[in-house]
């Protein structure tokens, strides 16, 4: 344990703010918990389904015990370090949990949980084969998310990045078919383009001029160094990091998303809603705030020009997300313009603005996580996956469609519920950096979600199906589905109530 | 023990003369006393290097016969010099040895059946050459132990099928041009400098100036060629893919990781050590042109791995590619490229020696490597899957594996050097062998043909029988090494700096450039 040093507000710069450093082993055993969950799963097998199942959600309890133990940590303004292995002489393969850091890690493995039971659920309802694979390479992506929560320098975060891509392939081709062959091959190819052919020359690059290629690229001690690079340098680098780390779904990089549709529900509510694509803006949001810093992205222009690639992301995603009528493909893009809003966040390089994208991390996943809960419920109880098929399925399924409901203002951002925070910081870090056309953009956006989203409510709750005869059956579908739809639904009332820890942590409150 | 460099090969020489004697008394002997004697040259092996790792020098020497040096030139007698380049490739030879001996059981007594008295003594000669051709210290006798090793090479591609045979006719013909060039230029070295010790060449060329000498360019040159005609280099390629697919399993397993590499080292050693940097880089005459060789070779071979239906042979395309990669890391002449090159000689043997152990298991429950009888491969043998996908994705070079951490170098060194294009036909060759390998994971994963029809009835059914998809893993005595294959490539991954650290060393008093800083 090294020496403390008093956090006070009177020292607001970065250089000498040097917080009080606890060696741990927490967040290794967060990271190779699922590992031991994964050989259960396997050993258990196909043919015994309960105790498989068990192994899973021990595995995602331990998980988020661990993590939450932390939270008290990281809230008296320590941090946490493990040291796990020496990638090059003089970069380790270093855990750290901080603020932001151990948010992502609890929304991640919190909603592992409701996932989990959620999947038992749809899985035994759709009679899925290969569910050991499935959870198996669940298990290995919580995993590899908790080692993007825990980097800290940016070969670390590009080893468990890279780790993510590769456990989620199995689980994007899980149908074994055609679709999942052009599924699959879209993921793949996008990811792995950009994280081998940009992200990978541009780290090298940092690695080899920084400091007379001694640098770490610690996230907390060599934040600014890049500022040593000429100003074209500097952009090139910006845009190879922002695009090379393509799991934020930052236009024209986002095909892969809608194409990963093709998986499981749960898949895409926690992975693709949740897990990979936060993985993907939390890079993005360390390789601004950490890599960057605000200094040295205030005296570039470059950092303008991604501004507007965000902000073009978030309207042109909206306006695609109106046209669709399968509803997990509405979501897919509405998923993309919400992580817009992340890396609008980052961009604005402001302490309200980059607390703002943290935030949104956890409000957009809990809400984002019960639509597509919802949109997965709906489908084993109905088979249904168009928007257009759902008319009259608010009164046989209220409670999903209640949550959805929920889920829906929720991202659009009202009060009270979490959506809300977090766009309201956004917009502030806008106007704090004079960035007012910023504010308009999330307005329009604002208003698309309306129109993509509530419609959706609407149709189930006030149009009548003609076709209905009363006697189809449609009921809710199984427990295992509903509870954990509920119980994020709650969760989006919960998060604007009990903000205050969150804005601790995402760096917005002392 | 002091002369443990010696013992390298003399375990595999006695081994294969024991096989050869007693495989005549009874076939079943030879399998042991081989594994026996790999074992032996691994231990040997390792303590060469710790001894190098150990002496103040950072090498170890071993004066066959005991015959006496002189002082300068050196003079007659066979030196054998491990420094920390020689030992390390030694032990991945020797190591790469033990694990396709312990291999060898099934695959030998099936495709070559009752020849086993014939074959394990090839087999350790082999070794013998390769290790001999990493220890050495004497640019003649390295043109003998290249022989050995060619020799040994032909006799165990052709021992199998007929078919082979044609493939070994025509990897003799350019292997004998090969080894004839290289003798070629050693015979004008000799001429001008009157040493073969490679040591006593460097240090004739450094007091009697020949760095200008016509003579001296052009056995460079001869020997430069014969060594890229003996290492597959691009346009040089041809005898390659024919004898790796068509040799017996184990051969190819012994010489897909090995023989390329070995003269890959061979390159390196003659650049660095007999020519010297000076002489090798500074002159311009093929220092500017061969880095463009480099990109052309690196991408037609990855393009003809792309066109191949068959695991061996899109394997056997890789390997001229890799090949491309480890010389191009020495060509555009840096210290972060060399220990690119080095490192990736190291990990490459490994990858492939992965790859090729897995394509043997496929090939005896398959019967074919064809890509169309993949389907279903996972549930039938996971463990395999496993191991031929780590080999898989250190190809692509996906961290943590070691293949990740080569690129690595390999990448800076070009960033350093700016050499622009080295670096983007790496890129190029990276999503290459990405397409590569996620095409062979769909055809094992999923129930779709080539043209994108659905084989199964969906959810999971591949079209195929229970019978097909029936767990049923490889024999132990193959599955262990190709685990332990798996192992050594996710661990040097993770100890690569155990590695690097004595590739700095052999470089550090080369004073190769390493970039000023931007």
């Amino acid at each position: 344990m090294s020496e403390a040093v008093v956090i006070g507000s009177i020292t607001p710069t970065v250089e000498l703010l040097a917080p009080w450093v606890v060696e741990d082993v927490r967040p290794l055993v967060a990271f190779l918990v699922p590992w031991l969950g994964m050989i259960g799963i396997m050993w258990a097998g196909e043919k015994r389904p309960n105790l498989r199942e068990t192994f899973t959600l021990v595995a995602a309890v331990i998980q988020s015990t661990v993590v939450l133990s932390m939270v008290p940590v990281i809230l008296n303004g320590a941090i946490i370090e493990c040291h796990v292995w020496q990638i090059f002489t003089h970069v380790p393969l270093l855990l750290r949990v901080d603020g932001p850091g151990i948010l992502f890690a609890c929304v991640a493995s919190l909603l592992w949980i409701a996932t989990t039971v959620y999947a038992i659920g749809y899985m035994r309802g759709l009679h899925e084969h290969a569910q050991t694979r499935f959870y198996s390479f669940f298990a290995l992506s919580l995993s590899a998310t908790m080692g993007v929560a825990f980097s800290a320098n940016l070969l670390t975060i590009y080893i468990f990045y890279e780790m993510l891509s590769i456990s989620t392939f199995p689980l994007v081709t899980h149908m074994q078919d055609k679709n999942a062959r052009t599924g699959g091959r879209t993921y793949l190819g996008y990811l792995l383009f950009t994280s081998l052919c940009l992200l990978l020359p541009a780290l090298s690059w940092c690695y080899v001029w920084l400091d007379g290629g001694k640098v770490t690229m610690d996230f907390l001690t060599d934040t600014g160094k890049i500022g040593f690079f000429t100003e074209p340098t500097q952009i090139i680098l910006l845009v190879l990091f922002t695009f090379g780390f393509a799991k934020a779904g930052l236009m024209p990089f986002h095909s892969w998303l809608p194409g990963a549709m093709v998986a499981p529900t749960p898949v895409s509510a926690l992975l693709h809603a949740v897990a990979v694509v936060k993985v993907g803006v939390f890079c993005v949001y360390r390789v601004y705030a950490d890599v960057f810093g605000s200094e040295v992205l205030a005296k570039m222009d470059g950092e303008d020009w991604m501004m507007m690639v965000a902000c073009a992301t978030i309207l042109i995603s909206s306006l695609i997300a109106l046209s669709q009528d399968n509803l997990k493909r509405r979501l897919a893009f509405s998923t993309i313009g919400q992580l817009g809003y992340i890396v609008l966040g980052a961009t604005l390089a402001t302490e309200q603005g980059m607390g703002g994208a943290v935030l949104h991390i956890a409000m957009h996943a809990c809400g984002k996580i019960t639509l597509f809960f919802c949109a997965g419920a709906i489908f084993v109880a109905t088979g249904k996956k168009y928007v257009s098929e759902m008319r009259g399925l608010g009164r046989k399924m209220p409670i999903t469609m209640g949550a959805f409901l929920i889920g829906s203002l929720s991202v659009i951002g009202l009060p009270p519920l979490g959506g809300f925070i977090s766009k309201w910081y956004l917009a502030m870090g806008a106007l704090d950096r004079d960035a007012a056309w910023v504010v308009v953009v999330l307005l329009v956006s604002s208003l698309l979600n309306v129109f993509y989203l509530l419609p959706v409510a609407v149709t189930a709750f006030f149009r009548k199906d003609e076709t209905d005869n009363e006697s189809n059956g449609i009921k809710e579908a199984p427990w295992a589905c509903v509870v954990p739809l509920a119980l994020t639904a709650v969760g989006c009332f919960v998060l604007f109530f009990l903000s205050d820890p969150l804005l601790r942590l995402a760096g917005i409150k002392d | 023990m002091d002369n443990a460099i010696a013992w390298v090969l003399l375990f595999p020489l006695i081994g294969s003369t024991a096989c050869a004697l007693l495989g005549m008394v009874n076939r079943k002997l030879c399998y042991p006393i081989s594994v026996l004697s790999m074992v032996a040259a691994t231990w040997a092996s390792v303590e060469t290097l710790f001894q190098a790792v150990a002496s103040p020098t950072a090498e170890v020497s071993y004066i066959f016969g005991g015959w006496v040096l002189d002082l300068f030139p050196r003079g007659v007698g066979i030196e054998f010099r491990a420094d920390l380049l020689g030992a390390l490739i030694a032990l991945v030879v020797v190591g790469v040895g033990l694990i396709v001996s312990m291999y060898a059981k099934l695959p030998v007594e099936k495709e070559t059946p009752k020849k086993e008295a014939l074959y394990y003594p090839l087999f350790l000669l082999q070794i013998t050459g390769l290790a001999g051709i990493a220890l050495t210290g004497d640019a003649f006798n390295l043109y003998v132990l290249i022989e050995v090793a060619a020799l040994t090479g032909y006799g165990l591609i052709a021992i199998g099928s007929n078919r082979a045979a044609a493939a070994t006719f025509n990897y003799l013909i350019l292997g004998t041009i090969g080894a004839s060039l290289y003798l070629l230029g050693v015979g004008y070295v000799y001429i001008k400098t009157g040493t073969l010790n490679m040591v006593g060449i460097q240090e004739v060329i450094a007091t009697n100036g020949l760095h200008d000498s016509p003579t001296m360019q052009v056995a460079f040159v001869l020997i430069g060629l014969g060594i890229l005609i003996k290492m597959a280099f691009f346009p040089f390629h041809a005898w390659l893919p024919n004898a790796y697919s068509s040799a017996p399993t184990t051969t190819s397993c012994l010489l897909a990781p090995l023989v390329t590499k070995v003269m890959i080292y061979v390159m390196i050693r003659m650049v660095l050590t007999v020519f010297g940097v000076e002489f090798s880089f500074e002159s311009t005459l093929w220092s500017e042109f061969m880095p463009w060789l480099v990109v052309i070779a690196i991408v037609c071979a990855a393009v003809m791995a792309l066109a191949q239906r068959e695991i061996k042979k899109m394997l056997a395309y890789l390997i001229v590619a890799e090949v491309g990669y480890m010389v191009g890391g020495v060509w555009i002449y840096n210290y972060y490229g060399l220990i690119g090159s080095i490192f990736h000689i190291i990990s490459d043997a490994c990858m492939t020696l992965c790859l090729f152990l897995a394509t043997g298991i496929i090939l005896r429950a398959c019967k074919t490597t064809h890509f169309d009888g993949l389907r279903g491969l996972f549930s039938k043998m996971p463990l395999t899957m496993i191991g031929f996908f780590v080999g898989g994705f250190s190809i692509i070079g996906l961290p943590p594996t070691c293949g990740f951490f080569s690129k690595w170098y390999l990448i800076t060194g070009g960033m350093v050097a700016e050499r622009w294009e080295y670096m983007v036909v790496l890129m190029f060759s990276t999503m290459i062998m990405v397409v590569l390998f996620f095409r062979l994971i769909e055809r094992i994963h999923l129930a779709v043909s080539e043209s994108g029809e659905d084989l199964g009835k969906g959810h999971g059914d591949l079209g195929l029988t229970k019978e097909q998809t029936k767990f049923e893993e490889a024999p132990l005595s193959m599955l262990i090494p190709l685990l332990l294959a798996a192992s050594i490539v996710m661990i040097i991954g993770i100890y690569n700096q155990e590695v690097v650290d004595q590739i700095e060393r052999f470089l550090a008093p080369f004073n190769l450039p390493k970039g000023t800083g931007h």
